[in-house]
């Protein structure tokens, strides 16, 4: 249809617009001229022959991965009439929000810097680079005053703003009607429901085999387990990213998941990224941010305090104060709702050649921010690759949990699609809480915006977090969370306030997260 | 009399019970009195009505669509259905048209100040007329495709709507503000004032 091919054709021009640029590019360039030199390359079938070269060498399942990530992480062309805020965000309602919850932001962040007479950016003197450089392996051991620091905001200050989202052109009687939500998400996003979120996840069935199910010491390993290690080994040798993808929805062998994380994502670790790495590196020794305080005590709050991850508090700085400086992470503001903050040179203000972000990767950290990164140092143990790993994963997931968008996997579906699959197929166990104060989205939402991290023990977290690549979405955070709820329904049923439901769902390091979404998904009556 | 040709942008699209439907109905007049002709019939603009699913999307309408021929057009007409009671209103907006052919009058990008509300969508068609680099328009011939690119269209084919498409990318790579310049900051400063709020 002409339709189909001239969409095709677009997108086709896109990419190859996009890999021009990139590393790969260069690469085949290279390998191409060089190729040139083997026998088997004739003149008068040049092209034919370079291109068999390529699919010999593997330079083209190379370049297959890269066009298969760019498809993954990067939304398809607009139409032509579409502004670029269109791409971010196509509801201007949505836009608008997040524009003023963002004004708050950085009038928190302002007034901080005023109150404690602390530079948003200072140059480091050479003996302080000098003594930074020193104890870069062990920045843990620091103990700065942090006292007078306060996290930018918490996930319960953006639950407010996303409670108090409307859209404008919408039926937002006083009285509830029936275009009320009962729960505290009001705005109509479209989510899916139990058919949809089973064809969704079809391959996490009960008719399939699961690693976090069918690889326990009861089940002879026979059965599953022995199958799809060995399968995972062949698409690791074959190194195809859109095999892995589909591998892992059945979730991934721990002693292959660091590898298929990387083909996944995309990640090989070349020269230039750890020259790159360094080069961050460099750019923390010689600048010294506020923001790096404000990771430093996040840090100190949140994973220094958990049993699973105080031993990597070296590792997070390494990751996080190099992350900040990281201006590659501004391509992904093209289709993240939230916009980098902006300021200028002392002294240059207004004018446009002054202007610079702020931090330079545009990200502000907020309490909780380090667990993201927590999780993979399980993983991976070189900084390079584990931060490689990471911005990878911020810039395709972990960002839409912490801007308003209308996105699927934005945080304010996750939040609808949980509310509305609890209403739909716990209808009691909701109106109880509802009654008693205690609305059920209070207490999932820190889980949601964390990505279940810090909640769940680690090999259950790394289990959840494979299905995320695997989908290549969120919901399934909110299933989850639906799931937990489902799981403690009979405790929850006979508490009378909040903080005895919350009590109730506090620890959620036993539980298994495959049987729970398996449960909820395929074998629940409904 | 201009010739319209109308570029579209496929969208799936559900019909069901209460959803925004189309009727575009030209005018035409030769010698023959003019007449009312239904020129497209129940296109879908939102797949679910009581949701914001489609409510604030650009959507493409392309002549190949049209039940009829676009020759000789006077007047258009818009008919739209309610989506859903949910919504305080509906309107389309931005609505452009635009011509292929040697006059070339098609305006690709439009302006306009209007902020269409959720229920609302955005119309523009056209097509463009730009040089194009010269491997797109020379698309090399007997290419085989392998066996597994059945069911991809040909490709010279998808390179001949390249071309069309091109000046497409050109326009978003020009909105496009990002400048990755490695550097943070200005000659080495990064001595910054508050952060600004505009």
């Amino acid at each position: 249809m002409l339709q189909e091919e001239s969409d095709l054709a677009l997108i086709i021009a896109q990419i190859v617009q996009k890999l021009k640029g990139s590393n790969l590019y260069a690469q085949l360039e290279r390998q191409a001229w060089a190729s040139l030199q083997r026998p088997e390359i004739k003149l008068e079938s040049l092209k034919e022959d370079i291109k068999e070269f390529f699919k010999i060498s593997g330079w083209e399942k190379k370049l297959q991965n890269a066009v298969y990530s760019e498809l993954n992480v990067f939304p398809l062309p607009s139409h032509p009439a579409a502004p670029p805020e269109h791409l971010k965000e196509p509801l201007v309602y949505m836009r608008k929000a997040q524009g003023s919850w963002e004004k708050r932001i950085l009038k928190s962040l302002n007034s901080m810097c005023t109150e404690l007479s602390i530079p948003l950016a200072r140059k480091r003197p050479v003996g302080e680079q000098k003594e930074l450089l020193n104890k870069w392996n062990e920045m843990g051991t620091d103990e700065p005053d942090l006292s007078l620091f306060r996290p930018v905001y918490a996930p319960k200050d953006f639950l407010e703003v996303l409670i108090n989202l409307r859209n404008p052109n919408y039926e937002n009687g006083d009285s509830h009607s029936f275009r009320t939500h009962l729960g505290l998400i009001q705005v109509p996003l479209k989510v899916k429901d139990i058919p949809e979120l089973k064809e969704f996840f079809v391959e996490l069935g009960l008719t399939a085999g699961q690693l976090g199910i069918d690889d326990s010491t009861q089940v002879p390993p026979e059965l599953f387990e022995n199958e799809h290690v060995r399968i995972g080994q062949k698409v690791l040798s074959e190194q195809d990213s859109a095999a892995a993808q589909q591998y892992i929805r059945q979730g991934s062998p721990t002693a292959l998941r660091a590898e298929l994380w990387a083909l996944i994502l995309n990640i090989s670790s070349q020269p230039e990224d750890i020259l790159y790495y360094e080069q961050l590196k460099t750019n923390v020794i010689q600048h010294d941010l506020l923001v790096d305080s404000l990771i430093y005590k996040d840090v100190k709050l949140t994973a220094s305090n958990d049993d699973y991850y105080f031993v990597f508090e070296d590792y997070l700085y390494q990751v996080l104060l190099c992350f900040s400086r990281d201006t590659s992470v501004l391509g992904h503001f093209a289709y993240n709702s939230a916009s980098p903050p902006k300021s200028y040179i002392r002294g240059k203000l207004g004018l446009e050649e002054y202007a610079v972000f702020y931090p330079p990767n545009g990200v502000i950290p907020f309490h909780g921010f380090s667990m993201y990164v927590a999780p993979l140092c399980f993983l991976y143990h070189e900084p390079s690759k584990l931060y490689q790993i990471f911005r990878e994963m911020y810039v395709r997931f972990f960002f839409r949990l912490h801007s308003i968008s209308s996105h699927p996997s934005g945080i304010v579906s996750l939040c609808l699609l949980f509310e509305t699959l609890l209403q739909t197929y716990l209808p009691q166990l909701f109106y109880h809480l509802r009654e008693i104060g205690a609305q059920p989205l209070r207490i999932s939402f820190k889980w949601m915006v964390r990505a279940f991290s810090g909640y769940l023990a680690t090999d259950q977290l790394l289990l959840l977090w494979d299905r995320i690549l695997g989908y290549n979405s969120l919901e399934i955070l909110a299933v989850l969370a639906a799931a937990v709820f489902a799981f403690r329904a009979v405790n929850l049923m006979e508490v009378t306030s909040l903080a005895a439901a919350e009590a109730v769902l506090a620890d959620l390091s036993t539980l298994k997260v495959m049987p729970l979404l398996q449960i909820f998904l395929f074998a629940t009556v409904t | 009399m201009p010739r319209m040709a109308l570029t579209r942008k496929c969208r799936d699209s559900r019909l069901g019970a209460g959803s925004t439907v189309l009727n575009l109905i030209e005018h035409t007049s030769t010698h023959t009195p003019a007449k009312w002709v239904t020129c497209l019939r129940d296109y879908c603009l939102m797949p679910d009505p009581h949701s914001e699913e489609g409510a604030q999307e650009y959507v493409s309408l392309f002549k190949h669509q049209m039940l009829c021929d676009m020759g000789k057009v006077l007047e258009l007409r818009l008919i739209l259905r309610q989506p859903s009671p949910l919504w305080l209103s509906f309107t389309v907006e931005e609505l452009q048209i635009y011509q292929q052919g040697p006059k070339d009058l098609g305006i690709w990008f439009q302006v306009s100040p209007t902020l269409p509300a959720s229920g609302q969508y955005a119309f523009a068609l056209q097509s463009p007329s730009m040089t194009f680099p010269k491997w797109l328009s020379h698309p090399v011939p007997c290419e085989q495709p392998a066996p597994l690119l059945e069911g991809l269209p040909d490709p010279s084919r998808v390179s001949s709507e390249v071309q069309q498409m091109w000046a497409l990318t050109e326009m978003i790579r020009a909105s496009h503000t990002s400048t990755r310049i490695g550097r943070f900051d200005v000659d080495g400063c990064y001595d910054l004032n508050l952060l600004s709020y505009t």
